[in-house]
């Protein structure tokens, strides 16, 4: 449901169905809805044959990236070692907030995924890192956690079965770079979050150097539905030409909207009628100019392109952006939009954790660009500038948060780029033949530097 | 070190009127003295884990509650009950933004203004507490200790524009118009 508005008929909601019902929270309430039934099947069943499911599901990595699910947890085999499950809750991608509605509302719909995804990957504890400022939902989760310990739900001989699950929750300290895999790890070893060089990946050796699987909250929180109903009944949900893309998605909805919140659709629905039917456009009078699909760091797309987007993960790249992680950031025909990419180059620079240079420089001048242009400080040369740093900061560093920078800014030069035009200093110093051999030689005349 | 927007700023006013938090003055009195409900509570963390320094940012968190900011001194015990090293806790601290390095203001305020926020208003709600407040600049303590506002990047609750965190407690769609009404109701 769109919480905090009512559930739209045109929503599918299956992760979203008891938001707002502040019953569901607890233990009881969240067995009269239904819940632990699967993860007491799952506790009986072979680890492997889970896997199976999960994989014939389709089900996707929420959390971004969208790797199978299923096949993730397939790297995990018996092999006698200590396994650990991490839960990916440190959701701080702008335009993010599924994960957080999740875990406030329906806590124990997260422990069931955890321990159910845990036992599936033969690991015998769980983590589950929140993010440090999300107080409510640290508070639900750890008193549900509480809860199931007590009831023996989880723990050693979890719901009678024999089987040992234990779910910890780990709470982060502020560090946007904690929700990349590895630098979650690290922080989670009480290390500083730095992400870590790939390979050995988290299924050779992760947490505590041991075999671990990370998922997100969403992806977790969805799989006891698909043990509960099977894999043909996720994969209903989704357009019948791509089976590559099924299952119902949250969307995060904010910025310049009428109605900011949460939405679940099945993937597959088509963007436009989502934003102004569903979300019912910019709202106040206004129109909508740019919107980022799939959290800050997505490309942007246009009005236009978003009349045609189809909402899955090969749809919104085909549209020229990504799904991401859902999150929709909404800009209307006010908004300066290279003040709002520098703003959000701000953000990055701020979260980079300094150990690439491409990252920790480029974050940083790109921004410091970008703040010069908006002031109305610009020369033409600044393009050509922003897209070499750009490009210096995409596909050469240990994570993506470099790519992730250099993304509103390529999408923005390319899309809008009378906006950046406009704002150019009209200076008789500068003669700018952006692109020329002379313009890159030229001395920078007097003027602001950055 | 540089101090950003999301920096609180070490003020001498906040040393010496920080009341119940402050610990910077006399001889250090530690957090987890054996037989303390914090000692309690770290050995009971500890047993979650396979090593003792996973128990380093939950350790953190307690020395936080306590005592309202993490001084070296803290560092230092902290060090000593998770056989690391002083230097190596300090380092982990100032990766993370939420551990105060220096006292603040009895009420710690936080502005989300990264883009969706921004995109709806986020500054005037920055202004309007920094005026109502009477702190007057990002990272500085009010005269009377009462409150410190700084502006951080996403809360996770973009779309409930702006949210606001006061100490532990987490405000959404403030408005300018609203926070004089907050501030009130502050005990
Ligand atoms: C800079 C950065 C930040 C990330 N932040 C998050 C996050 O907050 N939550 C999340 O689930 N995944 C985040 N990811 C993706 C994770 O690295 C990882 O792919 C994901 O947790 C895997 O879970 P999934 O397969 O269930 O999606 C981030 C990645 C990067 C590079
Ligand atoms: S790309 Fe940036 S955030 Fe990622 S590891 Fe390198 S410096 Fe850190
Ligand atoms: S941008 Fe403000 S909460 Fe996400």
């Amino acid at each position: 449901m769109g919480y905090p508005h009512p559930s739209h008929p045109r929503e599918t909601p299956v992760l979203s169905k008891h938001f707002g019902e502040p019953e569901a929270r607890t233990l009881k309430g969240w067995r009269d809805r239904g819940g632990y039934v699967a993860l007491e099947k799952a506790l009986k069943m072979d680890p492997a044959e889970i896997q199976t499911i999960v994989k014939d599901s389709g089900l996707r990595g929420r959390g971004g990236a969208g790797f199978p699910t299923g096949v993730k947890w397939s790297f995990m085999k018996p092999d006698g070692k200590q396994h650990y499950l991490c839960c990916n809750a440190d959701e701080s991608e702008p335009g993010t907030f599924k994960d957080r509605e999740i875990m406030r509302w329906t806590p124990h719909a997260l422990v069931e995924g955890v321990a159910l995804g845990a036992y599936a990957i033969y690991a015998s504890v769980a983590y589950i890192y929140i993010r440090g400022e999300f107080t409510e939902p640290l508070e639900q989760v750890r008193a549900a956690v509480k809860e199931a310990y007590a009831a023996g739900v989880i723990g050693e001989n979890a719901l009678g079965t024999g089987k040992t699950v234990h779910v910890h929750v780990h709470q982060g300290a502020g560090a946007y770079i904690c929700g990349e895999e590895t630098a979650l790890m690290n922080s989670l070893e009480g290390r500083r979050g730095n992400p870590r060089i790939k390979p050995p990946f988290p299924a050779v050796a992760g947490l505590f150097g041991q075999p671990t699987t990370i998922n997100n909250v969403e992806t977790l929180a969805a799989t006891p539905h698909i043990l509960n109903n099977g894999a043909e009944w996720y994969k209903q949900f989704g357009r019948p030409d791509n089976p590559k893309s099924v299952g119902t998605k949250l969307f995060s909805v904010c910025g310049n909207v009428a109605r900011p919140g949460n939405y679940e659709v099945p993937l597959g629905f088509n963007f436009g009628e989502f934003l102004w039917d569903l979300c019912g456009g910019a709202g106040e009078g206004r129109e909508i100019k740019a919107v980022i699909p799939g959290g800050s760091s997505v490309p942007f797309l246009t009005a236009e392109e978003c009349r045609t987007a189809v909402m899955d993960y090969e749809g919104f790249v085909a549209a020229g952006s990504m799904l991401g992680s859902g999150g929709v950031i909404v800009f209307d025909d006010r908004q300066d939009m290279v003040r709002q990419i520098a703003r959000l180059c701000r953000f990055y620079a701020h979260e980079s954790c300094a150990q690439c240079s491409q990252c920790r420089e480029g974050t940083a001048w790109t921004t410091k660009i970008l703040e010069r242009i908006a002031a109305g400080d610009g020369v033409a040369q600044d393009f050509d500038t922003l897209l070499s740093i750009a490009d210096n900061m995409t596909g050469k560093t240990i994570c993506v948060l470099s790519d992730s920078c250099a993304t509103p800014v390529v999408s923005g030069l390319k899309k809008f780029r009378h906006e950046f035009e406009a704002k150019l200093k009209a200076s008789p110093n500068v003669v700018s033949f952006a692109g020329t051999a002379t313009a890159a030689a030229a001395p920078r005349a007097a003027g602001p530097t950055v | 070190m540089t101090y950003g927007p999301s920096t609180p700023k070490p003020s001498p006013d906040a040393l010496a009127s920080h009341g119940a938090h402050h610990d910077d003055h006399g001889p250090y009195a530690p957090v987890f003295a054996a037989g303390t409900a914090p000692r309690a509570e770290l050995d009971e963390l500890l047993t979650r884990y396979p090593n003792k320094m996973a128990g380093l940012l939950p350790a953190l968190w307690i020395v936080q509650r306590e005592r309202g900011w993490v001084s070296d001194e803290a560092m230092a015990e902290v060090a000593d009950a998770l056989d690391l090293t002083a230097a190596y806790v300090k380092g982990v601290v100032t990766f993370y933004t939420m551990y105060h390095q220096h006292p603040v203001g009895k009420y710690f305020i936080q502005v989300c203004t990264t883009t969706p926020c921004h995109v709806c208003g986020a500054e005037g709600v920055v202004d309007a507490f920094l005026q109502h407040t009477g702190c007057g600049e990002l990272g500085v303590t009010s005269a009377d200790g009462r409150y410190t506002v700084i502006e951080v990047e996403c809360l996770g609750a973009c779309g409930f524009a702006t949210p606001v965190m006061i100490n532990e407690q987490f405000l959404e769609s403030v408005t300018p118009q609203r926070v004089p009404e907050i501030l009130a109701a502050l005990p």
